[in-house]
């Protein structure tokens, strides 16, 4: 165990700044994850912690030391990459012992830790399988296996559960944390789903043109996004975004409700909207539509909950609000967050 | 020659009254063979089965019919003699020493070639600037003719101008009493030919293992390297196993190249000093074309045929064996 530190580290590639000066504490045991569009260099920066990529300049810490300068294998850390990158010419145990063998363990306590490891993620039937005859879950597990077996003070995962088919996905999204909990190991997670990103991370970093936006536990960035990038990349559909001078404010789209559904406690902001389309998703309904005065004539969403059984038709103006407190303020120039408008 | 294709028949008049005739009649209706996939695949692959019966099959089946007569290339009779060339070969200490000659020079050369080529192509691999000119040029002698290139090296190996021993001498590494005669010393035109042979066949095997080399992904390599695999362990463990089926193609095709090659041998030694370079492809030309029996040259070249039959179903077999996903 041990935390990950990163100091003005910057990645100049031909077309720009990849990552651009970025200053990341990662927590002894925690599970940060790293999200953003493709391109917004999570990627680049996960590979930089583990060595295979040379920073252009900054520092790399791990456990306070500075491993900058230092390969992958002197750093003491576990990478799981999105192809998973097994030894196509190894069996299972093969591929599990690597590690242990470039360590130069006996050959004995390789065959337990091995045994221990692949147990651990059940694959200890298909130790002498090739990787090429296995499933991609299976394949996975593999993956993870040959990361957890030596004991590092780090794992990197870049993007490991992308390559699944989506019910096996939610399955290993909650196995793979389970794991880091008991295990308790600084993790550094890259995602470009949102969704993996709030339901795996004790705290989330947003990522975008090589900057970090906004680092935090993802109910504060879910709810108090720093700037508009975040407000929109997090959360699904995106935040409302709706202009009016040199002010941006934001509504999530499952607090802008029918003005009924409040219970007139609050303060609340009248929403008068036409309704155009009805997306009926079971849980929830989608409903899109356009702002009437006195706001600008905007398009907008709005969701739902199964709960609030009002009918909707389209083409018809509906009174919708939200709650005071829930709007967000954003400066238009900036995008970053103002706190009133 | 013609191939005569039928002239085209009007086609859709023919269908017309096939599908009119009565469902009895049992007749195909009879399609052009460029349109009948059967003939239109055999008529493409004729002229590769005809060039391969004509300057392969059968060449190789006069050889054996030579082999077990008396041919020679003064007379125009034989007569059938049985095993008996073979049996004056098998006692001849000429051929033992071609035969162990061609080990030699196959195996040494392309022991050289494989080492090289895979060391000159992890060299090429990495990225710099002028790659593309660098692998241009180190492919240029493959593309050489190869009786050029070895005129070439007979200049190169030239007892009064050799450059090596000029610049041997220039340099101070050869002392005042120290001058090679490359291809007249016995030890030495063994190394001169080795070393044509290797020049030769470097590029190819070095472009082959290039490609083997660049179909690993790039994750396997790193996660070799984050699995903490330092250089050798990365060479042995996961580079050379991964390129090992496509690396012996390269070696198939170097011991066939080298075992049956006659030109480097002919330009520059013609098998001396005292048959030391000799080798079965060039006794074989030595004994059947220069020396007028072509039924002793049959049955020496024919020594070739299961000597390259075994080593090519070794290696397929093995190349079968290691493939990966």
């Amino acid at each position: 165990m041990a935390t990950v530190e990163t100091r003005a580290l910057t990645k100049n590639f031909d077309s720009g700044n990849a990552v651009d000066g970025i200053d990341l504490a990662v927590r002894e045991g925690e599970f940060l994850v790293l999200v953003g569009p493709s391109g917004c260099g999570k990627t680049t920066l996960l590979r930089m912690l583990a060595g295979l990529e040379k920073p252009s300049s900054g520092d790399v810490l791990i456990g306070g030391r500075v491993v900058t300068w230092l390969p992958p294998r002197k750093r003491d850390i576990a990478m799981v990459f999105q192809s998973y990158a097994l030894y196509p010419h190894l069996s299972v145990y093969g591929n599990i012992a690597f590690p242990l063998q470039s360590a130069g363990l006996p050959r004995k306590e390789i065959a337990a830790k091995v045994e221990n490891a692949a147990a651990m993620f059940g694959i200890d039937r298909l130790l002498s399988r090739k990787p090429r005859q296995l499933s991609g879950g299976e394949r996975q597990r593999v993956a993870l296996a040959r990361a957890v077996v030596r004991d590092p003070v780090v794992f990197l995962l870049d993007e490991p559960l992308s390559n699944l088919d989506a019910k096996l996905r939610t399955s290993a999204r909650d196995e793979l944390q389970q794991f880091q909990r008991r295990l308790g190991t600084t993790t550094v997670y890259v995602t470009h789903d949102q969704v993996e990103a709030m339901g795996l991370g004790d705290r989330i970093a947003v990522l975008d043109h090589g900057r970090i936006h906004q680092l935090g536990a993802p109910r504060d960035v879910y709810h108090d996004p720093a700037d508009t990038f975040v407000a929109t990349f997090i959360g699904s559909p995106p935040m409302n975004l709706l202009g009016e001078g040199d002010v941006v404010s934001g509504v999530r789209p499952e607090q802008l409700l029918p003005r009924a559904a409040f219970d007139g406690g609050d303060a609340i902001v009248p929403f008068p909207f036409t309704v155009n389309r009805i997306e009926y998703l079971g849980a929830d309904r989608l409903v899109y539509g356009t702002l009437e005065a006195p706001h600008p004539r905007t398009k907008v969403i709005s969701r739902l909950p199964s709960t609030i059984a009002l009918p909707i038709e389209t083409g018809r103006r509906y009174d919708f609000a939200v709650r005071e407190r829930d709007l967000k303020y954003f400066d238009r120039e900036t995008g970053r967050r103002k706190l009133r408008g | 020659m013609s191939v005569a294709a039928p002239r085209p028949r009007p086609l859709p008049a023919r269908r017309e009254r096939k599908q009119r005739s009565p469902a009895g009649s049992l007749s195909r209706p009879r399609i052009h063979p460029f349109d009948d996939e059967a003939w239109l695949g055999r008529m493409l692959l004729a002229p590769a089965v005809i060039y391969i019966v004509a300057l392969v099959g059968f060449p190789f089946f006069l050889a054996i019919f030579y082999s077990v007569s008396d041919a020679t290339v003064g007379s125009t009779t034989l007569h059938f003699v049985g095993l008996r060339n073979y049996e004056r070969i098998l006692q001849d200490p000429t051929f033992w020493r071609s035969l162990r000659n061609a080990v030699v020079f196959t195996v040494v050369s392309q022991a050289l070639v494989v080492v090289l080529g895979k060391i000159l192509a992890m060299a090429l691999y990495a990225d710099f600037p002028g790659k593309w000119a660098v692998r241009f040029l180190i492919l240029l002698p493959w593309v050489a003719p190869i009786s050029l290139g070895s005129i070439g090296w007979l200049w190169i190996f030239d007892p009064v101008y050799s450059v090596i021993n000029w610049s041997g001498r220039a340099l101070h590494l050869f002392g005042p009493g120290f001058w090679p005669i490359w291809l007249g010393q016995p030890d030495l035109a063994m190394a001169s030919i080795v070393m044509v042979d290797v020049w030769r066949l470097l590029p190819l095997a070095t472009v082959i293992i290039l490609a083997g080399m660049s179909s690993i992904p790039q994750d396997i390599h790193d996660a070799a390297a984050v699995d903490g695999a330092g250089f050798w362990r990365h060479l042995f463990r996961i580079n050379l196993p991964l390129i090992m089926p496509i690396m012996l193609v390269a070696l198939l095709f170097g011991i066939v190249f080298t075992f049956t090659d006659l030109i480097v041998v002919y330009v520059l030694t013609r098998g001396g000093p005292f048959d030391s370079t000799q080798v079965i492809a060039s006794y074989a030309y030595f004994t059947g074309v220069q020396g007028g029996d072509l039924a002793t040259g049959a049955a020496i070249s024919l020594f070739l045929f299961p000597a390259l039959v075994a080593v090519a179903i070794v290696f397929l077999t093995i190349a079968k064996r290691t493939e990966v996903t």
